[in-house]
């Protein structure tokens, strides 16, 4: 039905932002390598975010030595439903959700029922670094469970629909949801198989989406129309991740954020080398969005608020021309 | 923009010193630039070792005929601090002695000759001296009796001196023969062994050593040989296998004389071999010695040939290093581990490709397996990856027997691999499958395998190994060209595929 692949003048056309430009250009000179353990520690990232009052789901308690692990049943015991998950993680990985209790055992999102020893093996599993990045050694990291905002209804399989903003030297560039699939595990790795959905930068509403790489309309699990999607409280997510650059002060950043029913958006994770396929949601290259941010006289005392409007007037009219075709 | 052009004059004259010092190498020097061109120099090292026990040292070592048979003998060098140095000799009783008053603690001497490979038969002129007769005495009864029938035998089923020696060695190997048994038991090493039979005959026999030559060996011993005086000339019968004759690639060390190694003064004394080729050409081979052209005196080919035989491997790393990241930054290649496919490729070098990619495969497949059943083990990780390099070393160890049990001595080569590299190869491929499936498992490991083929083909190329092992200059350009590729921003061929979509959206 289409090629295998496309010319690189196609891909020039488009703007679009690869691997080596986005490691040479923007990570390696925005990044700055000292800077990196605040995101690659959710940690860190946690406490740092509880400092500048940016919502993050709220921590519970943190497992640090093995010994810990032994009497953890008290530590767990007036907690209904919660997230286990390890400092270090990357990609989703390591990460344990219950959602509630039945009797002793706990219930998992997937509806599995595990005991309290299969939650030790994962805790001991996590601090001796199954999850982290080189195989270092790790913290546990326990935290609320988010009840995830019912907006997203028929749009998720068991997983917490996330919003990936790309985030540079401040200004928000870039937006995709990420829905968890069967096909996924219930991550909302794209790369594992979650569903894309790109987002306008001015309005939150859905611009494409794709799963695989490829496009698609419908939630491949659920069969809910994608193009319906529209995103409450936009300006305020976006808010959120603008803050994120004052926080890390790194100029290069994905912002992870998740909509809870009763706290509104929170800060789950950031990343310092944030993917490249949120280009293919939004029908769209990074580069000459970047481009624009990085040839502007940057006035280093614009506040989040007025680099939010900038972006959502700068980048509207953009978004709404690409979807204009769509909608024809 | 300023710096990249700083960074890209700077690129360009690196590779251009590279090459251009490479020209003047090739015009000062005379190395040629192709492989072939050049005729094969052996350089041998012999480096004796002793500790002394104190008051004056002198140590002899046998050396080789200036022209042993299918070489030429054209420079010889001894480097040892200190010592007096002479060649005492001539011909087949050539010896290099060393001498010092004073010495103390562990010692080493070396001495280095070059050979060219040449067409003479270099025939011993050494009229055969029944000196070895003394060796007859000490055989015991049982043994005398025994040898007396094997020698009876062997007689009855020859003809002539040479079928003798090929029927003794018949039945000296022969397993079922209890006679051979009995004096095999005995100390003595099958050459001595064979050469008390033949004095027993009446042939002349002599007790040879010879060297194997195979590029970049280090640490390596002489061989036991025989040679018989037959029809008015010296035969080397190798005693193991009854061949006769010199093969190509054995060098006739020690041929007469009484020892091969003498040092008075010295306890533990030992002597053991370095050896090289060289690619010289014939008119760098004439003034080899009086070239003080500072190329030849700054070419790896100065250092002591232990460390050559390194500096030969070490030259090429910088070419698969490039490999490596050429197919991850412009062809965007996923691999397990950056450069793990390079330490494959080092290790096939070693072996061979298709004997290394299957005990390679081999062995990662059966670890993936083992790791299954740790996995369910509930371990550390660093107690897992720990057992899971005692197992491979296992795995490796069964194939390598069981591989020569049944007849591949290639078995033996898996030993090449970097153990600890494959443990972890192994359990990452292993976190892979759990995580993101088989697919991804075949897709990397498929690309590791890959570009290590890719790079073992370049870095077994002759041309490739006589370049960077003789210009090691131009390994700026490599670095050249990899600093370029560091600093390229464009799409990678993968990413052609990758954002396919945007075509259809």
């Amino acid at each position: 039905m289409s090629k295998p692949w496309v010319s690189i003048r196609r891909l020039k056309a488009f703007g679009m932002l690869g691997m080596n430009c986005r490691n040479v250009d923007f990570i390696n000179r925005y990044n700055q390598r000292k800077h990196f353990p605040l995101v690659d520690n959710k940690l860190k990232t946690k406490l740092l975010a509880q400092e500048y009052a940016v919502p993050t789901p709220g921590l519970k308690f943190v497992v640090r030595e093995q010994h810990e692990i032994s009497h953890i049943e008290q530590q767990l015991a007036d907690l209904d439903s919660f997230v286990l998950k390890p400092a270090k993680g990357s990609g989703g990985k390591g990460i344990l959700v219950v959602t509630g209790r039945q009797g002793d055992q706990f219930v998992r999102s997937s509806g599995v029922l595990i005991d309290i020893t299969d939650i030790r093996r994962h805790m001991s599993n996590i601090l001796a670094g199954l999850y982290s990045l080189a195989g270092s050694a790790d913290v546990a990291i326990i935290e609320d469970l988010i009840a995830f905002d019912d907006c997203f209804l028929g749009y998720s399989h068991e997983g917490v629909p996330d919003i990936r903003i790309i985030v540079f030297r401040g200004y928000p560039v870039m937006a995709m949801l990420r829905l968890a699939t069967a096909a996924s595990d219930g991550k909302a790795n794209l790369h594992q198989g979650a569903v894309g959905v790109g987002l306008a930068l001015d309005s939150g509403r859905c611009l494409k989406a794709a799963q695989f790489g490829r496009p698609i309309k419908l939630h491949p699990d659920t069969g809910c129309s994608l193009s319906d999607i529209r995103i409450s409280g936009w300006r305020d997510i976006l808010l959120l991740a603008s803050q994120c650059y004052d926080m890390t002060s790194l100029g290069y950043i994905g912002t992870d954020i998740v909509l809870d029913k009763f706290a509104g958006p929170q800060l789950l994770e950031l990343n310092a080398r944030p993917g490249l396929a949120i280009q293919i949601t939004n029908g769209r290259g990074l580069l000459p969005r970047l481009r624009h941010i990085e040839h502007m006289s940057l006035n280093r005392r614009f506040r989040a608020e007025q680099r939010v409007d900038y972006s959502m007037h700068q980048f509207a009219e953009e978004s709404s021309a690409a979807q204009s075709p769509d909608a024809g | 923009m300023n710096q990249k052009w700083t960074f890209h004059t700077i690129l360009i004259l690196m590779a251009l010193i590279g090459m251009g010092t490479a020209v003047m190498r090739h015009l000062s020097a005379g190395t040629p630039f192709l492989p072939g061109q050049a005729k094969s120099v052996w350089l041998v090292e012999a480096r004796v070792d002793f500790d002394t026990t104190g008051g004056p040292v002198s140590a002899s070592l046998s050396l080789p005929d200036a022209h042993p048979p299918g070489f030429e003998l054209f420079e010889e060098q001894a480097a040892s601090p200190g010592y007096g140095f002479t060649v005492l000799g001539e011909g087949d009783n050539r010896r290099a002695e060393w001498t010092k008053r004073e010495a103390e603690g562990e010692q080493s001497l070396y001495y280095s000759a070059q050979l060219v490979e040449s067409d003479s038969d270099g025939a011993s002129a050494a009229e055969p001296v029944f000196s070895s007769r003394e060796y007859n005495n000490y055989w015991e009864d049982a043994q005398e009796l025994a040898a007396k029938e094997v020698l009876g035998l062997a007689r009855g089923k020859s003809s002539s001196p040479l079928s003798l020696t090929r029927e003794l060695i018949k039945l000296l190997n022969s397993p079922s023969s209890q006679n051979a048994a009995l004096l095999r038991s005995d100390t003595l090493g099958q050459a001595e062994l064979l050469i008390h039979f033949l004095n027993r005959a009446d042939i002349p026999a002599r007790y040879v050593m010879g060297l194997y030559l195979e590029d970049a060996r280090r640490r390596q011993i002489l061989t036991p040989m025989v040679e018989i005086y037959t029809e008015q000339e010296w035969l080397l019968v190798n005693p193991k296998t009854g061949d006769v004759g010199v093969p190509p690639n054995l060098l006739l060390w020690h041929r007469g004389g009484v020892s091969v190694l003498d040092v008075s003064g010295g306890k533990n004394s030992r002597v053991h071999f370095s050896m090289i080729r060289q690619t010289v050409p014939a008119a760098q081979l004439a003034q080899i010695t009086k070239s003080d052209s500072i190329f030849s005196r700054l070419g790896v080919q100065r250092l002591p040939i232990e460390e050559q035989s390194m500096f030969k491997l070490l030259l090429l790393l910088p070419l698969g290093a490039a490999v490596v990241v050429f197919m991850r930054v412009i062809i965007g290649l996923k691999t397990s581990g950056t450069f793990m496919p390079v330490l494959i490729a080092l290790a096939f070098l070693q072996t061979s490709l298709v004997e290394g990619l299957i005990s390679f495969v081999l062995v990662v497949a059966a670890g993936l397996a083992l790791r299954g059943y740790l996995s369910r083990l509930n371990l550390l990780l660093v107690a897992r990856i720990a057992a899971l390099i005692v197992l491979v070393i296992f795995m490796i160890s069964a194939f390598s027997i069981i591989g020569y049990q049944l007849g591949y001595s290639a078995g033996m080569t898996i030993t090449f691999f970097p153990m600890i590299i494959i443990a972890w190869t192994i359990e990452r491929m292993s976190i892979l499958w759990e995580e993101d499936g088989p697919s991804e498992v075949v897709s990397q490991g498929g690309g590791s395998l890959l570009v290590a083929v890719i790079a073992y083909l370049l870095m077994q190329m002759p041309l490739f190994v006589h370049l960077t092992f003789n210009f090691p200059e131009l390994n700026l350009v490599l670095l050249a060209s990899i600093l370029a590729m560091g600093q390229y921003t464009g799409y990678k061929l993968s990413e052609l595929w990758r954002f396919r979509a945007m075509d259809d959206l």
